[in-house]
C-alpha cells in the first residue's frame, strides 16, 4: 500500500488540561503546537503542512504569519468532528507520501468557557452546516445533543443484543483508572460500576459517566516523512494503516438503515491490510470516546469481536491495562479532557515509544487509534514502533 | 402547562423543505417522491440517489409506523426544554419506508409497537407527535 510506513508521529505536545482557562483557544493552540515541534527536534519554520482541527482557533494563515513559515505548501480543512484528527494523519500521510511536504502539523485548541452565551453540546452543533438536518428537524423538537442524537443507537443495541449498564459502566471505569495514573487529567476521583450506574441520567441510556468531559485545552503532533524522521528526537512511530469511512445517511441518524452502523466498519478492515497486522497483533487501543457505547459500537465494527459482542468483550476489566485490550490508556475524553480526540493520538505514540509512566502497556510496539466524529464518522490508524 | 421563558429553537424552512412544513402545519406528512423513479425518501434533499434526479412530488404519508427506537431526555441542553425534561423522543419506521423523529406520549415505548403520529402546534412551529395506534 502506498501510505504504509512511509510517514512517522516524530512530535507530540499538550496543554494542561483544565476548566476555566484563562488562555484564548489560539494560545492554547499555539502552546501544544510549539510543544510538538520541540518534541520532534524541528523549529516552528520547518513545518510546510498544517491541518488545524475543527478551525475553532488558529487558521493555516495564522500559523503561517505566528511562525515566520516561509513556504506553506500544504494545508486541508477536514469537518467531521472527532473523526478529523485520524482523517488527518491520512491526509498528512497522502501529503507525505505524494511528495508534496514533509513536516505537517495537525492542531487543536479549544476554550469552551471563553465561549460566548450557553456553549455546551447542544447550543453548538446545530450551527455547524453537517447537521443542518438535525437542525431543521430535530432540533426545535428537542433532540440537540449528541447525547440524545445517539441514544437511540446505544437503546436498540441494548434491546437487539443485550447490552446493559453494566457494559457501558465497564468503559466508564476503565477510562477513570487510567486518567488516574495520567498526570494531566480532569478526573482523578476513582469510580465503581455502581458510581456509574448511579449517576444522573442525561438522555437514556446515557447517564452522566457514560458522557465524555467539556474542557479547555490544546493538542497537537506532528506527522513527519519517514526519511526525515530518523532525524527526529525519538525512535520512528509509523502511520502503518489509516483509513477513514462514513456511514450511510451521514447526516441523519433518524434515517440510516442500520442505526448502529458506524463509518469505521468501511475503514478497519482497509486499515488493517494496510498495515499487515490482525487483531491480535494489537496491544494498546486509544478508541474515541464520546459516550461509553461508542467505544463498545467501534471494537465491533473494527472487528475484534462480532455485532452484539461488544458488550461481553469489554467484561471483566478487560480494558484496563491488565486486561486483553488496554484501551484509552490516558483516560480518554471520559475522563482525561476532550480535545475532539488529539489527546488520543497523543497517548498512542508515547505508549509506543514507551513513555506511558504509570500508564505504559508494556513493550507496546503496536497500536491502534481511532476518532469518530460528527454522526458516526470514522477513522482508524494502526502505528508501529521502529 | 409549562412557561417557556427562553423560545424552542425555530423551525426555519428551506426552498427543499417548503413543501412539507407547509403541509405539517395543516396535520398532514408528506415525504418526497423522485418523478422518475418513484423512490420515497425523507429528509428532504436535492437528488433521488438512485437516479439522480431533482424532479420530485411531494406524497402523503399515513403517519404510521412502528418504534425503531427511543430515548427519554433527562437533561435539558436547550434552555426552553428547561420546563418539560423529562420527555421522550421515539424513531419510527413510517409504513412508507423512510423513518421520522418524533415526541412521544405514553408508557414506555418498546421496539417493534404499532404507533400514529400527529402534527402538534407548539410555540411558533409543529411537532411531530407519535402515540401507541
Amino acid at each position: 500500500m502506498r501510505l504504509y510506513n512511509r510517514s512517522c508521529v516524530t512530535g507530540i505536545g499538550e496543554t494542561a488540561y483544565t476548566r476555566k482557562s484563562t488562555r484564548s483557544a489560539f494560545q492554547l493552540q499555539i502552546e501544544a503546537s510549539l510543544k510538538a515541534i520541540a518534541d520532534a527536534g524541528l523549529k516552528p519554520a520547518d513545518i510546510d503542512g498544517v491541518i488545524p482541527i475543527g478551525v475553532i482557533s488558529g487558521t493555516a494563515d495564522d500559523f503561517i504569519e505566528n511562525f515566520g513559515i516561509p513556504d506553506l505548501r500544504f494545508s486541508a480543512l477536514i469537518p467531521h468532528g472527532g473523526a478529523s484528527p485520524v482523517m488527518a494523519l491520512q491526509a498528512a500521510a497522502a501529503a507525505i507520501a505524494g511528495g508534496v511536504c514533509q513536516h505537517v502539523l495537525i492542531t487543536f485548541g479549544r476554550n469552551i468557557s471563553a465561549m460566548a452565551g450557553n456553549n455546551r453540546a447542544g447550543s453548538r452543533i446545530h450551527t455547524m452546516p453537517q447537521f443542518h438536518y438535525v437542525t431543521e428537524f430535530e432540533h426545535p423538537m428537542g433532540a440537540s445533543a449528541p447525547a440524545q442524537l445517539y441514544a437511540p443507537m446505544a437503546r436498540r443495541h441494548m434491546e437487539l443484543y443485550g447490552t446493559t449498564v453494566e457494559h457501558f459502566g465497564e468503559v466508564a471505569v476503565a477510562c477513570r483508572e487510567h486518567a488516574i495514573l495520567n498526570g494531566n487529567a480532569l478526573m482523578t476521583r476513582p469510580i465503581t460500576l455502581d458510581d456509574h450506574r448511579a449517576s444522573r441520567m442525561i438522555a437514556d441510556p446515557f447517564r452522566l459517566l457514560d458522557c465524555s468531559l467539556e474542557s479547555d485545552g490544546g493538542a497537537a503532533i506532528i506527522v513527519s516523512d519517514a526519511d526525515r524522521a530518523r532525524d527526529a528526537r525519538h525512535r520512528r512511530i509509523f502511520i502503518a494503516g489509516v483509513a477513514a469511512g462514513h456511514p450511510d445517511s451521514p447526516g441523519s441518524i433518524t434515517q440510516r438503515a442500520d442505526i448502529t452502523s458506524l463509518g469505521i466498519a468501511k475503514a478497519a478492515p482497509r486499515a488493517f491490510a494496510m498495515a499487515g497486522v490482525t487483531h491480535g497483533d494489537i496491544q494498546v487501543a486509544e478508541i474515541y470516546d464520546c459516550f461509553t457505547y461508542a467505544v463498545i459500537r467501534q471494537i465491533e465494527d473494527m472487528g475484534f469481536c462480532a455485532r452484539g459482542e461488544g458488550g461481553p468483550f469489554v467484561s471483566g476489566g478487560r480494558l484496563k491495562l491488565d486486561g486483553a485490550l488496554p484501551t484509552n490508556t490516558h483516560g480518554g475524553l471520559l475522563s482525561q479532557a476532550h480535545v475532539w480526540g488529539l489527546n488520543h493520538v497523543v497517548e498512542l505514540t508515547r505508549q509506543l515509544r514507551g513513555d506511558g509512566g504509570a500508564a505504559q502497556v508494556p513493550n507496546a510496539k503496536v497500536g491502534l487509534v481511532t476518532g469518530y466524529g460528527d454522526l458516526g464518522d470514522g477513522a482508524l490508524a494502526i502505528l508501529t514502533r521502529e | 402547562m409549562t412557561t417557556e421563558s427562553v423560545p424552542r429553537p425555530l423551525q426555519v424552512s428551506t426552498d427543499l423543505s417548503r413543501p412539507y412544513w407547509e403541509a405539517a402545519r395543516e396535520g398532514r406528512l408528506l415525504l418526497q417522491q423522485c418523478s422518475i423513479c418513484q423512490a420515497l425518501r425523507h429528509y428532504p434533499r436535492l437528488l433521488c440517489s438512485h437516479c439522480h434526479s431533482e424532479d420530485v412530488t411531494w406524497r402523503e404519508a399515513s403517519r404510521r409506523g412502528q418504534v425503531h427506537s427511543w430515548t427519554v431526555a433527562h437533561h435539558p441542553f436547550h434552555p426552553s426544554f428547561s420546563a418539560e425534561v423529562p420527555y421522550t423522543l421515539v424513531t419510527v419506521d413510517l409504513e412508507e419506508g423512510p423513518r421520522a423523529l418524533g415526541r412521544w406520549i405514553g408508557d414506555t415505548p418498546v421496539l417493534g409497537q404499532r404507533v400514529v403520529g400527529r402534527f402538534e402546534r407548539r410555540d411558533a412551529g409543529v411537532d411531530l407527535v407519535f402515540e401507541k395506534a
